[in-house]
Formats: structure tokens, sequence, C-alpha cells
């Protein structure tokens, strides 16, 4: 009935016109039949040809054919559409009830990480949107009591959403959890209206109901492990199955908002910084190694100082306060499930480990593991730091030379090197740097314990020969040879060759060195494997991913830690490879990747520690290339690392009971090889390096928390006059 | 007396107590409170919280971070004479998360915690030698409490 008062609607004014045409005509031709010469008067109906009575013929001929066919085709439609609507009908009623049931599952879980989406208003709505457009649109529609009784409604954002939901997958998308019997009826009316749409689209995916929620929440999907997909999935998966062709992918890949490639400090940083910022955030790290995250500094350090003999399975060591942390930042318990990443209710942090990612699609937004598993992502970070760099003589030398030497950078490296300097009686740590000086400071002080011998060689003149000043470097050298270890500069390896079980190192200038293992410290080559794949920019002069100041290397990747070659507004382009970096840069990824658009401003720092004497800590660009001017005070006893971890507690040098009682005449005065008469004078102060007369680094020489005035220092980037003024502020004397 | 030397490039200077007794005269720029590049404390400018703040170490992020941030927040934003006595919901649901998650929260070290607390962050955190310490210019714990020295056995 309802149809037919709409259809007449419709219909009426045309029919009007056309009537009004056809009798208008009908006199007119009529009249003029009767009354052929009279003049037709200037009162010509628009409709109506100027004419005689023949055109006129042809056109009520026109006008009633086409009323007849409107007519027919009207008819038509009508019957057509009950007939469908009739077919639709019976094979619902056919098909089993239990899909309804299974419904309520799906729709508690997809509904909290609710996502508004354009085309979709809350599910329990669409009831009186749906009905809608069957009034607005002015088709045939099947009759259906219920649909009187609903309001109009504006179409638009409902059609729509009947579009999207095709038949067999809509009646899901009604059904609230519970109202089972409700969601019958509405699946019908959905049905109906699809039925009723001339054009129901092809339906190619019947998706369940929140349509915008699976891409957030497939996380978990069969690609991760079928196994623990939630009950009502497969349910759904043969729903639409059953339903509409849709094609599955064998290969289902799996999404997650926050992607982090590298499970470092840097991406650890990173996935805290997410999480603090945006709420119930969904993080994956993806990492090759076998282990959660864990802090570096202490492999190389504290670790190598624990009284504990099972240090090496529990990887934990003791802070300044005396009390115990594992080098892990968080326990296993912190972390989620990559499976349960997408159902978890207030997000969460997964860690995948043990897979390689080997293939970036930035246009796709998605990366391919070595496992050939996919993932997409909305945003991704970068931070798959770096590799250890080889010598290539040793690379060269064979299978019998690789074995025994050791390339420093895991947490199986130490491992490996724990238990080998337990057991060889000669150690030779190749490079001068950070990594390489405190590792012969640390296997120097085992060696007073065994009769270890511990070598150091490299081709600078002394240790941290390009960090430090060389007064300072030769000063730094001796302390070192204090800690046992014996000292080869000036050295570059020529060739090493395995014989008798050993090891000999030829140098250039005809040194030859004979040991049982090299540990090789020279340096880490960032890795940017996928940069090729990604298509992202590598840097030529520092290597790494180049990345703006905000750390972005295209609008939804960032890049942080050691491979990072980004743009430090204040300091300049550079690739900083320390711990706090990549703290810092890891935090600012974070950051950055929930909105803040920050670049990078808080200067990171670094500090080193080598034996009992040698305590330093430094910020922004510290190259002994750049001239220097260093203050410094006369030193006492108490100025040492040790001293001022008891006073201040800030110290990370943990001391065993025999360095306490040797450490205090040392420190003072330092009988000197080399006679060199500053050689006690180096015992605290502050150095500043220079470029173009502005401070751009600055290293506090035994002289602890005053990191703050440094770092404002480097903020500010102004010329000062004198240094010693600025060398001031920092209360060298004080303790 | 301080005493210069030269060696090559470098300067080296050499100073007493005496030379350094008189202030400097070294100019540093001013700072600006509202530097929105700025690293921030726990509470920004706005007075909102400032979740990212290492001081809170992994309150806010890990797997109780939802209710933490609830718990914390109200009690930030109660006006009630006892500050937090609305809150009491807040705390417990806290509370019993932590339960859930003994390895990340040790309950007996919340009590000792609690007693060295002053800050706001009392009932919650555990890392209040953290929080007296970001607070102070401690050297190691500069940009995050990540760092071996500046952390309690367990972060949250």
């Amino acid at each position: 009935m309802l149809k037919c008062r709409t259809v007449w609607r419709t219909l009426a004014p045309l029919a009007r016109t056309s009537s009004t045409v056809c009798r208008q005509n009908a006199r007119r031709a009529g009249l003029n039949n009767g009354r052929l010469p009279a003049c037709v008067p200037a009162a010509h109906m628009s409709t109506a040809p100027a004419g005689g009575g023949r055109e006129n013929q042809l056109y009520v001929l026109l006008v009633g054919a086409t009323c007849v066919g409107g007519a027919i085709y009207a008819y038509r439609t009508v019957k057509g559409d009950s007939q469908r609507y009739q077919d639709r009908i019976d094979e619902i009623s056919s098909r089993p009830l239990k899909t309804f049931t299974e419904e309520p599952a799906t729709p508690t879980q997809s509904e909290p990480p609710a996502a508004p989406s354009p085309a979709e208003p809350s599910p329990p709505a669409p009831d009186a949107e749906i009905l809608a457009p069957i009034e607005t649109a002015d088709l045939p529609s099947a009759d259906e009591p219920a649909v009187e009784a609903s309001p109009q409604e504006a179409a638009e954002p409902a059609a729509a959403l009947i579009v999207e939901e095709e038949p067999p997958a809509a009646e899901p998308a009604e059904a609230r959890p519970g109202v089972v019997a409700e969601g019958h009826i509405q699946g019908y009316l959905v049905t109906l209206v699809t039925t009723i749409l001339p054009e129901p689209s092809p339906p190619s995916e019947p998706t369940p109901a929140e349509l915008t929620e699976p891409v957030a929440d497939s996380e978990s999907p069969a690609a991760e492990s079928a196994a623990a997909a939630k009950p009502a999935e497969p349910q759904l998966e043969a729903v639409t199955e059953s339903g509409d062709a849709s094609p599955a992918s064998h290969k289902v890949s799996s999404h997650t908002p926050y992607l982090l490639i590298g499970g470092g400090t840097a991406s650890f940083a990173a996935a805290r910084s997410i999480r603090a910022r945006d709420p119930g955030a969904r993080v994956l790290i993806v990492t090759d190694e076998l282990v959660p995250p864990y802090m570096r500094p202490p492999l190389s350090k504290e670790l190598w100082f624990s009284d504990d003999p099972s240090v090496t399975e529990t990887l934990r060591f003791k802070q300044w306060n005396g009390k115990e942390r594992s080098i892990y930042f968080q326990p296993p318990s912190f972390y989620i499930n990559a499976e349960e990443l997408g159902s978890a209710e207030n997000g969460g942090v997964a860690v995948l480990t043990g897979k390689k990612v080997v293939h970036m699609d930035v246009r796709g937004n998605k990366i391919k593991l070595d496992d050939d598993t996919e993932i997409s992502y909305d945003k991704c970070l970068i931070a798959t730091g770096g590799v250890p760099r080889n010598l290539q003589v040793i690379e060269r030398a064979g299978e019998e030379v690789m074995k025994r030497t050791t390339l420093f950078r895991k947490v199986e490296d130490f491992k490996s090197l724990d238990k080998v300097s337990r057991n060889v009686k000669s150690i030779t740590i190749i490079g001068g740097g950070f990594l390489g000086s405190e590792l012969a400071c640390a296997l120097g002080r085992r060696s007073t314990e065994s009769d270890l011998e511990v070598i150091q060689m490299y081709p600078e003149k002394g240790n941290m020969g390009k960090v430090l000043p060389e007064y300072l470097s030769n000063w730094t050298t001796e302390k070192v040879k204090k800690e046992g270890v014996k000292i080869i500069s000036e050295a570059l390896v020529k060739s090493v060759v395995s014989k008798d079980d050993k090891l000999e190192i030829q140098l250039k200038d005809g040194r030859l060195v004979k040991t049982d293992h090299i540990v090789a410290a020279v340096g880490l080559e960032p890795n940017v494997d996928l940069a090729k794949s990604a298509g992202l920019e590598v840097d030529s002069d520092f290597g790494g991913f180049r990345v703006n100041a905000e750390l972005q290397a295209r609008s939804n990747i960032w890049v942080a830690g050691d491979a990072a070659c980004f743009y430090d507004i204040r300091l300049g382009r550079r690739r900083v490879e320390h711990h706090d970096h990549a703290v810092v840069s890891g935090r600012l990824a974070g950051e950055n990747m929930t909105g803040a658009n920050k670049p990078y401003w808080h200067q990171s720092m670094f500090w080193s520690d080598l034996g009992p004497d040698v305590g330093y800590e430094a910020i922004g660009i510290v190259d002994s290339s750049l001239p220097t001017v260093g203050v410094f005070a006369k030193a006492t006893a108490k100025d040492t690392p040790k001293a001022a971890t008891e006073e201040s507690g800030t110290g990370i040098r943990s001391e065993s009971e025999t360095e306490h009682t040797a450490s205090s005449p040392v420190a003072s005065s330092a009988p000197s090889p080399t006679g060199v008469q500053h050689k006690d004078e180096y015992g605290k102060g502050v150095i500043f390096y220079l470029r173009d007369k502005v401070v751009v680094g600055i290293i506090l020489w035994n002289v602890f928390n005053r990191m703050p005035i440094a770092r404002k220092i480097i903020k500010d980037g102004e010329e000062h006059a004198d240094l010693n003024e600025v060398a001031k502020l920092f209360n060298i004397h004080d303790d | 007396m301080s005493s210069v030397r030269e060696e090559g490039k470098d300067r080296i200077i050499f100073v007493t107590k005496e030379d350094h007794a008189s202030p400097s005269s070294a100019e540093l720029v001013e700072e600006d409170p509202n530097d929105p590049y700025e690293e921030r404390g726990l509470i920004l400018p706005s007075g909102e919280i400032n979740w990212n703040c290492p001081c809170l170490g992994g309150m806010a992020s890990g797997p109780c971070g939802t209710e933490f941030k609830d718990a914390f927040s109200c009690f930030h934003y109660s006006k009630e004479e006892v500050k937090g006595s609305d809150c009491l919901e807040n705390f417990r649901a806290m509370q019993e998360c932590m339960q859930r998650y003994p390895e990340l929260y040790p309950q007996e070290d919340e009590k000792e915690q609690q007693q060295q607390q002053s800050s706001e962050t009392k009932p919650t955190s555990q890392d209040s030698a953290e929080t007296s310490g970001a607070n102070s210019s401690a050297t190691k714990e500069d940009s995050d409490t990540t760092k071996p020295n500046t952390d309690d056995s367990v972060e949250s």
C-alpha cells in the first residue's frame, strides 16, 4: 500500500502534466477539428506545439505511450522486486539461526577499541536509519510492516552503511550482545533494504559489523597463530564465506598501529613514550635478538665487576644504591603476547623475538619478516642499531682466526667473552675507543685475580685518542696501564694468522703479538639493510638513515638510536652512538609518533669510567680534532669516581673491596714513566670543545652532578670570550 | 694563581680555589619557561600531568598504566580537603592491577617508597629515588631512568 502511494507520488506530477497535456491537446484537437480555420490565438500552451492537428495527434500518441510505458515499467519493477524479496526471505529462513548467537562475542570485543568511522554510526543506531532509506529512496520495495513505524532520517550515512554491510554480513552487524531476537529482525530489514536498492554493490567484502575495527583489531589474526584466534572469528569467517564470495587471502596479514623495528634501547624508550602519550596504544616490537630489550652499558662495565659467579645467567648488576637490577628494561611479564595485542583492552607492548625484517614496503605500509609473515602498520620506527665492524685482515684471515675473535655487542657476546676470559691466557683488544678501553679495564681487573694477560692495541697515541685532547689521552693511558693492561699504541694491524693454537698478530711496524683471543672493538656499522627496499635515504658522511630534526625519514617512518643520522638544530647533522642518545631519541621518536612534532633539542650525554680514578661525563660534540680549552683544579683523593659515588649517589661505578684501599694513594700522585710534570694536575676539571669559537662539546672530568650546567652552555651556543669564566660556573673545586 | 699553557691547539688552564672564588662573568641566555622544545617535569606548564616524564619510570606505560593514569589524574585534580580522598576507587583498581603483576610492582617495596616519598606520587610511584633525584641535577638521570644507576630493581 505504501508503495503504491510513493509510486503514485512520483508518477503523479508526471501523470498530471501529461494528462493535462493530453486533455488540452484533445480539447484543442477537438476544437481545431471543429473549427479549422479559427485562428489559434496567441495563448498557446507552452507544451503544445504550434501547429496543425496532425502534430498534435502525434504528440498525444507520444505522451500516451510514455504514460503507458511508465506504468508498465513501474508494475514490472514492483513485481520483480517483490519476487526477489521473496526469494531472499526464503533463502534466509533456510539458513541456520546459529549465526546470530555467535554475534554477541564479536561486537563486545571489537567495540571497546571503537574507532569512529565516517560511514558508520554505532551499531544499535542503524535500526532506524536503515529503515529510512526505504521511504526516502522512493523506490518500490518489499512491504514490511515495521517499516512504517520508523522515522524518516537522513538517508545518506545509513545508505552508505547499508551498502557496506552486505546481506550475509549485515545480520551480524545489527546483533547487539544478547539481543538475538532483535538482531534477527534487523537482519531481515537490512536484507530487505539491500534487496531494494537497484544495485546492491557487489559485496566483495562481507565483513562484519565494525568494518573499520578489524583493521585495528586484526592484529591477532590468523597470520600469527590461528590457534589463538578467538572463537568468534572462525565463525565470522564461516559466515562471510557462506555469503558472498570474498577472496580470502591465504597469508592473512596482521596489522599494528605502532611498529618498532629493532628491540634495543631506542625502541624500548619509544614504546614507553608511545604508551605514556597514547592511552591504550598497541605497540609491536620486532627484533632479531632472542631476548626482550635490555641496556648495553653494563655489558662492558658493571657486569664485569659483579661478585656473583652466575652473573652470566642472571645478568644482574649492582647499582649505586646497592640495589640490584637486571639489564633487561622490564621483566617478561611487562610485555604481552603478540597474538593478544589486538584484543588487549588497554593495549600494550608486544615483543616478537627472533624475527628479522627483510623487506619494507613504504607505499603499502607493511613489512615482511624472514618467515614470510607480513605486518602492516600505521606508524613505524626503525631502531635497528648497528653491527660491530671487523678488521678486514681478520675477516680474510680464515675460520681459525674468526672463531677466536669476538665482535662485542650483544648479551651472547658478553657471555662468550666471560667464558673465554676464564679459559685463556691472553686476550688482545683491538681498538682504543670507549668499548675497547672499558673492556680492557674490565678484563685488566680480572687479570689481577688470574694470570690472564690483557693487551690493548690501537692506532692512536693514547686511549680515547679520538675523543680526548692529547695531554689527557696520555694521562688516561697511564691509568689504564695501572689497571693491568698492556698497551700497544700506534699499532696498525697488518695480518693475523693462527699458529699452533695461538693467534699471531703482525703489526705494520714489525712488532709481533701472540695471543689466544682477540676482541675487535673498532666501531659500529649502522644497520641500514632496510634502506634499499624502503627507499630511504642513507647518509654518506655519517652513515645511518638520514632523518630530519624530528627524526622523520618519511611522514610515517621515524628512525632513532645508533642508526639515525639526524639534524641537531644546535650542533648540525650528526649520528650518535651512545646509550643516553638512544634513550633521548627513542623517547623523542615516540613523542613524535604520537603527534608531538618536537625537534631534537634535549642534548644527550654520555659517560665512561676507566678504572677507579678516571671517570668523566660528556655532552655534545667531543672530537679531539677540535681546539679545546681545559680548566683543571688540583685533584685530591676525593675526586674520584668512587668518592663521587658514595657522596652524591649518582655514579654507577661499582668498586670491589680491594679497590677501596688501593685508590687513595694512587689518585694524588702517580709517578709517571714519561716524566710529564703535569701528571697529577688533571685530577678534575672541565674541558670545552670549540667550533668557530662556540662551545659545542664539554667534558666533565672527574666532576659530577654538573651536567645541567654543561647542557645549558651548549644550548645557548654563545661565544664566550673567557672560558675560564664559564668554567667558574661549574665550581670544580667544590665536592 | 692560575696558569695557562698551550699545547698546540689545546689550551690548558690550572686554577686554584681562590681563582674561582669571584663570581663568574659569563652570561647565560635567559630560560624561556614556555619553551615548547624543552623537556618537562612531572607537571606541564598548563597544569596537566606529563605522562612521559622520566620520573614516572614505566608507571604510565606498563600493563597497569591505564589504572595508574586514572588514579593519579583523579588525585591531581582532586579538590577535596584530604587530597585524593575521592579517588579511592581508582586507587583500589590500580592496586588490584598491580597485584596481578608482582614482578613488575613488587609489593614490599611500595611500603618503603611510600615512607620516602614526599611528592605527589606518594601512593603510587615506586621510583621515589628517581623522582627526588630527577628534581635535583643528578647527572646520570639526565635523560632517562633506564640508566642502570637511577632505577630501582624493577621499573614499572
